[in-house]
């Protein structure tokens, strides 16, 4: 007999609104919890290793493959006519990305050939032995070359309009027109790609495959092995990371080991080395703004005319809709009378960027930021007078229409940034960091505080919609199955905690399954920061069906009313009697009550229509702020931060715990892409920073020596979210821009404040060195 | 000769015979032993992820150490104990302390880095009962977390601190006793090993001597000390390397001793090792080392090793140099002794015959009064790469005049390099800002630094001239470095 029978425990372990362990910290910590290379093999696995192409751009003139095929252990090598389908793995549907590159190659890195051998080793050793002959063509990679070059756009540009930002930038008293520029980023998931194929009978493969969009995996899989959707199912129990890094990119390793797999009916494996990892995927785009802003000597903003090109690398690929996000967000939390916003999705010789926590508008923002910085060393005053100046205001002020003419509804920064500014005591700090730097000849500080707005919704409406699968057996247990996939964001903890609330059971009884597109159909990415807001609710759905048919059951057999079935901790009182769960789900069985139900949710009230520029893209927006002081020594560059301060909007946290776990990882990977984090192509087009090595993500040593972050408690989302939470995957991620401003700021004490340092990002030690230098100058 | 190592893995004896000079712990643990809870995140020794403790009998007893066994060769396990992550929870599953304390904390999220972090955490546990905020901080800087910004795992050690729990809840301090009587075992009648795999051999020679006559006969061979920068030539550039001689094991070239003339550091002293005494003696110089890669790397790194390969980037040449550290090569012929500054011939070639190993080197104790410094800049902070790293050794004389001044830098040149010019310019002047600011350009007579990914020409050339004016600073008392711990905090 279950224990939980003579439990009358008030509560549930496990409800919705409280802090929770994630799901499988406990197998975390003793190394049980099973990533795609800790699977058993199925005997007779096989090996994938990557033959990469060593130029930018450039012809293929021959390729030899003899050394590889006769290299020990090798079995097969595929070249791009071994593909049964198509030779495609584009996620945009352009047909810009081939699986394998047949005439030319258009980056260094980009994949030639796949060898399959008994070994890991042994394949990637015949990989180096191919002689391949290349014809060179011109090849550029940066932003500036791209535009030198006339280099064309991935996909076509977008263009925010609202007002009349030509006169009215011309009109105003005080103008400023610069540029910016903001480096990309690379994921650093610590579990690199993975895919492993295991073959099945006619045209069937199952793949694992580490990725965010196990339905896009499937889809592609099937259509490089020209079969139809049915025939593949792609399983994904966890990522050792993911931030946006897995969205598309799994796609080429779990075809390449599909492929091989059904041809030589053997389970085939491919785990890209760490350095392959970081050369052949896609990365955070990077950013040059060139912004044109017109105000007046009091610092409130006229007019906003700016250009956000991008480096978008040799295709689309989420191209697109990082630079729509980027303008999106290029208003950060601020009012633009008059704006005009247009991207640049430039075509580089370069790896295909892609989806990045933020999705773009990180850059966006910063650009934004960029802005508020320049009005406010142009009229003296501290840039978070400008911020609040400069704030949306609140409905029915005339301030709430953003470029897009959705209008801000949910507006709560201002009261999240006075919240801050007094928590943190900002201004007592900044001034006495003003005081400190008129006596410090070497070291100089700098606060900033600054706030962040972020839209929540796919910005393509029709992936707002998500599914699940809830079943309950006939002991009482649960099975849990949704689209969403767990990188460590805790989605599976939060999912389960609301199914866990609807039945009032113990959180143990749900069993959380792997993602796999067997079980629910046709999912979006767990991507911008969706995947609670979508799967909670998809989740919700389905454990109200069969909640709603075990009423009716109740009120059949007990013959009571519906208000006198209610559900308890671990029981049900029906009339007056109290039933253990499970001895009830045994009598709904032998009562022929389904216990399994579909779930389903689209996201309401949203729509866009790019070409006008107009629409409602979000739901709702999440909001945060955050206050950060640094130190720097002017002789080198190098530089510290001493104490970061964050106050962020969840709305009403589901789990709080995991909640401020995001905010906190998410500002320091934040902290990371605007400081040390730079990506280094040299004159050949090669990737030169490309393990840990010589890419620096940070350390414990780097995260803020004093770290105060807090949810703000009262928040509540406006709109009927689950549990009216918030997203959080990516919202935090923007409160780094507090460090850059810092940073900013104690650099410009060098020339006492009076011109905007033009700190760009990333701002390693060289960049803050030699802005130092720039305005000792001037 | 014997022809097989000996080591323990867990709780488990292990004779082993059958296994290349390359291949890795880290591979041996996941696909022969499939103890997969020890992971690989990156196969160079820079993200922890494939943290192991490996025991070894010291002079002061058993004493376990964070290594990455990405990079480590099963032919450096001899007499050793592995312990994998596997092995720290109860029988009955309840948690390790140290485990406990991570999922309290909430120090995981996507997991994939937590086994790593929970062998640092437990190798501080082991080694450090009352550890500061900068003990853990320097414990963890071999491991990245992309996840949780580290803030909760460092809750969870600061947790650990305070709550140390009986010994009894722990495997290894249960087990010690046999563990040491185990390896006291392995290690009794040692003769030299030698394993051959497919044609390629490692040799584990029984003595520095042994190994000495071994060279003679293998000039060829490798010589393997804490392969954390050999163990990339296999990683990464998939060099195969036959045959491979390891000496980590040579307790004899380990000594590190200090008289009134100075500290002897033997080629096999440990980073960590060296820091002990380096601290005590040269502060500066134990700052720079707990500054060079993570934990992980220090425990295995050698300083001879970080001399031996003539990297151009290496972080101790610099200051060696700048104190005037002599170098002792060995050979079965005998030994000579040269200035660690002429060790460093041109990029990639060094003044060491292939018969020749390095055995120890001498760092003259700096007179009384002198001043040293080093500074390592780096784009992050800890566990990089320098971009330049230099040092400054100064004597003035009673008036205030430069008697003596050596300094030498790391990444401004082909090899470790003194700036002679600059030291010319400097000898005989009163040590004054005039002084200091007149010689800034001297510096683009004896370095004509490169642009790469770690910085350009231009930051390297301008930050150098600038570190002279720190170090000019802090010999008249004003500190100009930042530093992330006061003193008196670490």
């Amino acid at each position: 007999m279950d224990k939980t029978t003579f439990d009358n425990k008030p509560i549930i372990n496990g409800r919705m609104h409280v802090s929770l362990k994630h799901d499988s910290a406990h197998k975390h910590v003793t190394g049980t919890a099973e990533y795609i290379d800790d699977i058993q093999e199925p005997s007779g696995t096989l090996h994938g290793g990557l033959g990469l192409a060593d130029r930018a751009h450039a012809e293929i003139v021959s390729i030899d493959l003899s050394a590889v095929k006769s290299a020990p252990g090798v079995v097969w090598v595929i070249t791009a006519e071994d593909i049964p389908g198509f030779n495609d793995v584009a996620s945009t549907g352009q047909h810009d990305e081939p699986l394998l590159a047949t005439t030319n190659v258009q980056f260094h890195g980009q994949i030639i050939f796949a060898v399959i051998a008994e070994t890991r080793d042994q394949a990637r050793r015949a990989a180096k032995l191919a002689r391949i002959e290349y014809r060179d063509l011109p090849h550029w990679t940066d932003i500036d070359s791209a535009r030198e070059n006339d280099a064309p756009y991935v996909v076509e540009p977008m263009t925010l309009k609202r007002g009349e930002p030509e006169t009215e930038i011309e009109n105003a008293p005080l103008r400023v027109q610069n540029h910016m520029y903001i480096g990309g980023q690379e994921h650093f998931y610590l579990e690199s790609h993975i895919a492993l194929a295991i073959p099945g009978e006619d045209d069937e493969v199952i793949v694992w495959s580490s990725t965010q969009h196990p339905s896009e995996v499937q889809h592609m899989v099937a259509h490089v092995l020209g079969v139809a959707n049915n025939a593949v199912t792609v399983q994904t129990r966890r990522m050792g990371g993911g931030f946006g890094g897995k969205e598309t990119q799994g796609n080429q390793f779990a075809a390449l080991a599909a492929i091989a797999a059904k041809k030589l009916k053997r389970a085939v494996k491919f785990r890209p080395d760490r350095d392959e990892d970081m050369s052949i995927t896609g990365k955070r785009h990077d950013f040059r703004v060139d912004y044109d802003v017109a105000f007046d000597e009091d610092g409130r903003i006229h007019a906003v005319d700016a250009i956000y090109a991008a480096r978008c690398g040799f295709s689309a690929d989420l191209s697109g809709p990082v630079t729509d996000r980027a303008l999106f967000h290029a208003d950060s939390s601020y009012f633009y009378p008059h704006v005009r916003l247009t991207s640049q999705p430039l075509k580089t010789h370069t790896v295909s960027n892609t989806a990045f926590r933020g999705f773009g508008g990180p850059q966006g923002m910063l650009g934004g930021e960029r802005i508020i910085e320049e009005i406010a060393y142009a009229v003296g005053k501290d840039p978070l007078e400008i911020r609040k100046l400069n704030f949306y205001g609140q409905r029915g002020s005339n301030r709430t229409m953003t470029p897009y003419h959705q209008d801000v509804e949910d507006n709560i920064i201002a009261r999240v940034v006075d919240e801050l500014e007094t928590s943190s005591e900002y201004q007592a700090r900044r001034q006495a960091i003003l005081e400190f730097n008129s006596h410090s000849p070497v070291i100089r500080k700098g606060i900033a505080l600054t706030p962040v707005k972020f839209g929540i919704s796919f910005t393509m409406t029709a992936y707002n919609q998500a599914g699940a699968l809830v079943h309950i057996y006939n002991d009482g247990s649960i099975h849990l199955n949704h689209g969403g996939t767990e990188m460590g964001q805790g989605l599976y903890t939060k999912v389960a905690q609301v199914v866990a609330d609807t039945f009032q059971v113990d959180i143990d009884r749900v069993k959380i399954t792997a993602t796999t597109t067997g079980k629910v159909p046709n999912t979006s990415a767990t991507a911008a920061s969706s995947g609670t807001d979508l799967n909670g609710m998809a989740a919700y759905d389905a454990a109200r069906q069969i909640k709603e048919r075990l009423i009716d059951f109740a009120m059949r057999q007990w013959k009571v009313g519906r208000d006198k079935v209610e559900f308890l901790p671990n029981r049900l009182r029906i009339g007056g009697e109290i039933v253990p769960f499970d001895t009830f789900i045994r009598a709904a069985y032998y009562d022929r009550v389904q216990l399994s139900a579909a779930g389903f949710y689209k996201t309401p009230r949203i729509h866009w229509d790019r070409k006008a520029g107009r629409g409602r893209p979000f739901y709702y927006f999440a909001y945060g702020a955050a206050v950060s002081e640094v130190s720097i020594d002017t002789l080198t560059g190098e530089y510290m931060v001493e104490r970061t301060d964050i106050l962020h909007d969840v709305g009403k946290s589901l789990n709080p715990a995991i909640d401020i776990g995001q905010a906190e990882g998410a500002f320091v990977q934040g902290m990371g892409w605007l400081t040390t984090e730079e990506l280094w192509w040299d004159d050949k087009g090669r990737l030169r920073t490309h393990a840990p090595s010589t890419y620096k993500i940070p350390l414990a040593s780097d995260r803020p020596k004093v770290f105060n972050v807090k949810l703000a408690e009262w928040a509540e989302n406006a709109e009927p979210t689950i549990g009216r939470s918030k997203a959080v995957g990516e919202p935090p991620f923007m409160l780094a821009i507090s460090v850059l401003e810092a940073l900013s700021m104690a650099v410009a004490s060098v020339a006492d404040y009076s011109a905007c340092p033009r700190l760009d990002a990333p701002a390693t030690p060289e960049r803050v060195l030699m802005a130092v230098e720039r305005l000792k100058a001037m | 000769m014997s022809e097989a190592i000996r080591f323990i893995v867990n709780g488990e004896e292990v004779t082993l015979g059958d296994f290349g000079p390359t291949e890795t712990l880290l591979d041996y643990l996941r696909l022969r032993r499939r103890l997969t809870g020890t992971k690989e995140g990156c196969a160079e020794g820079d993200c922890g992820a494939c943290t192991v403790l490996i025991g070894r009998l010291t002079e002061h007893g058993l004493r376990y150490e964070s290594v990455n066994a990405c990079i480590r060769f099963l032919g450096s396990l001899h007499g050793t104990h592995v312990v994998t992550v596997e092995h720290l929870a109860g029988r009955d599953g309840a948690l390790h302390p140290v485990q406990q304390a991570m999922v309290d904390f909430h120090g995981s999220q996507c997991g994939f880095c937590t086994p790593g972090f929970v062998m640092s955490l437990y190798g501080l546990w082991l080694s450090n009962g009352t550890p500061t905020r900068a003990d853990i901080e320097s414990a963890l800087q071999g491991n990245l977390c992309r996840c949780t910004g580290y803030e909760p795992i460092v809750k969870a050690a600061e947790h650990i601190s305070v709550n140390r729990p009986s010994s009894l809840f722990d495997p290894l301090e249960r087990d010690r006793i046999q563990i040491m009587a185990k390896l006291w075992g392995i290690h009794s009648g040692n003769d030299t090993t030698i394993i051959t795999k497919d044609g390629a051999r490692s040799i584990v020679p029984a003595s520095v001597a042994a190994f000495a006559d071994i060279l003679a006969d293998e000039p060829e061979a490798t010589i393997v000390a804490g392969a954390t920068d050999v163990g990339l030539w296999v990683t990464k550039q998939m060099r195969l390397l036959n045959p491979v001689i390891f000496i980590n094991h040579l307790t004899e070239l380990q000594s590190i001793t200090s008289d009134e003339t100075g500290i002897t550091i033997g080629a096999g002293v440990s980073y960590t090792q060296a820091f002990d005494v380096l601290s005590d003696e040269i502060p500066a110089f134990g700052r720079l080392i707990d500054r060079i890669g993570g934990c992980q790397v220090r425990n295995m790194g050698t300083i001879g090793g970080n001399i031996a390969n003539g990297s151009p980037i290496g972080d101790t040449p610099p200051p060696l140099i700048a104190l005037g550290a002599e170098l002792t090569l060995r050979s079965h012929s005998g030994r000579r002794t040269i200035a660690l500054e002429d060790y460093f011939l041109s990029y990639g070639k060094q003044d060491r015959l292939p018969t020749e190993f390095v055995e120890k080197v001498f760092v003259p104790r700096p007179v009384e009064g002198s001043h040293f410094a080093v500074y390592k800049i780096s784009k992050r902070r800890d566990e990089d790469i320098s971009a330049l790293c230099g040092a400054f050794h100064l004597v003035l004389d009673a008036d205030g005049k430069v008697e003596t001044i050596r300094i030498a830098f790391g990444g401004m040149a082909a090899t470790p390099k003194r700036a002679k010019h600059v030291e010319d310019a400097l000898l005989g002047e009163v040590w004054s800002w005039g002084a200091v600011s007149a010689v800034r350009d001297a510096f683009e007579q004896d370095y004509q630094p490169l642009t790469d990914w770690r910085a350009s020409a231009e930051y390297r050339s301008l930050t150098a001239r600038n570190l002279l004016t720190r170090f000019f600073l802090e010999t008249a008392g004003a500190p100009a470095e930042l530093r992330r711990f006061e003193l008196e905090e670490a």
